[in-house]
């Protein structure tokens, strides 16, 4: 099972978790984003690069399924304009060993942060705006998955 | 042959004011980073938002590449920030 799902509207994360838990591996693994208040922001806006997102994010999961010995793998990203507390990215993998689960669940997430076209604005409570700037950790984080490098 | 299509995200879109422009067709042995140059050279937003290409990522026909790699028949080209999602 490969579901990729890149939407604006929330998700179920318990319904996620059930369709992987009945493929019945015995080990699931999840990832839950949610937008992090504070600092006065009112508002995240994502924006994304349609024509390419859903084959990128594709091809991030073919790599974890060729990684990793995965029964399924579930990935959900949203766009749009998100307030704080809201659900942004879910990651859920599941395999009959907890090992391979919890590793594929890390590579995604940390994949999605640098490989996927995504960009996150900030809005704030007094009007101000500004891009989120890309860290160099996140993408020493991704390379670090690289096992040719 | 067709023009090309460039598309801009996040602050390199806000700071040119477009989402999207076409483009003759660059010479055969353009890279990406040459382009760049040349609608930087424009001024302006193009001049702010593409000035410094250590800021800058790009993709062809939807796949990222270096900025010294070639456009070649490329359809569409996307200009914009390091990615921040996940």
């Amino acid at each position: 099972m490969k579901r990729v799902a890149v939407q604006a509207g929330d998700f179920d994360v318990a319904a996620e978790l059930a369709a992987l838990e009945a493929l019945g591996g015995g080990g699931v693994a999840s990832f839950t984003g949610v937008v992090r208040g504070g600092g006065g922001l009112i508002a995240l806006e994502l924006e994304h690069y349609p024509a390419m997102t859903q084959a990128q994010v594709d091809r991030i999961c073919d790599e974890a399924m060729a990684r990793w010995p995965l029964l399924g793998l579930s990935v959900i990203h949203r766009f749009g304009r998100l307030e704080p507390g809201a659900r942004i990215v879910f990651v859920g993998t599941a395999s009959r060993h907890r090992t391979a689960a919890l590793e594929s669940c890390a590579f995604l997430i940390d994949w999605l942060k640098s490989e996927a076209p995504f960009w996150k604005k900030e809005h704030f409570a007094d009007g101000a705006t500004g891009w989120v700037e890309a860290l160099a950790e996140d993408e020493v984080k991704a390379k670090g998955w690289n096992s040719d490098d | 042959m067709a023009a090309l299509t460039i598309v801009y995200f996040a602050w390199v879109r806000e700071r040119i004011g477009l989402d999207e422009e076409q483009v003759a067709r660059p010479e055969p042995g353009a890279t990406v980073a040459d382009l760049v140059a040349e609608l930087a050279a424009r001024g302006g937003g193009h001049a702010e938002a593409l000035g410094d290409t250590a800021r800058l990522r790009a993709a062809l026909d939807q796949r990222f590449v270096p900025l010294d790699t070639l456009i070649g028949d490329a359809r569409e080209l996307a200009l914009f920030p390091p990615v921040t999602g996940g």
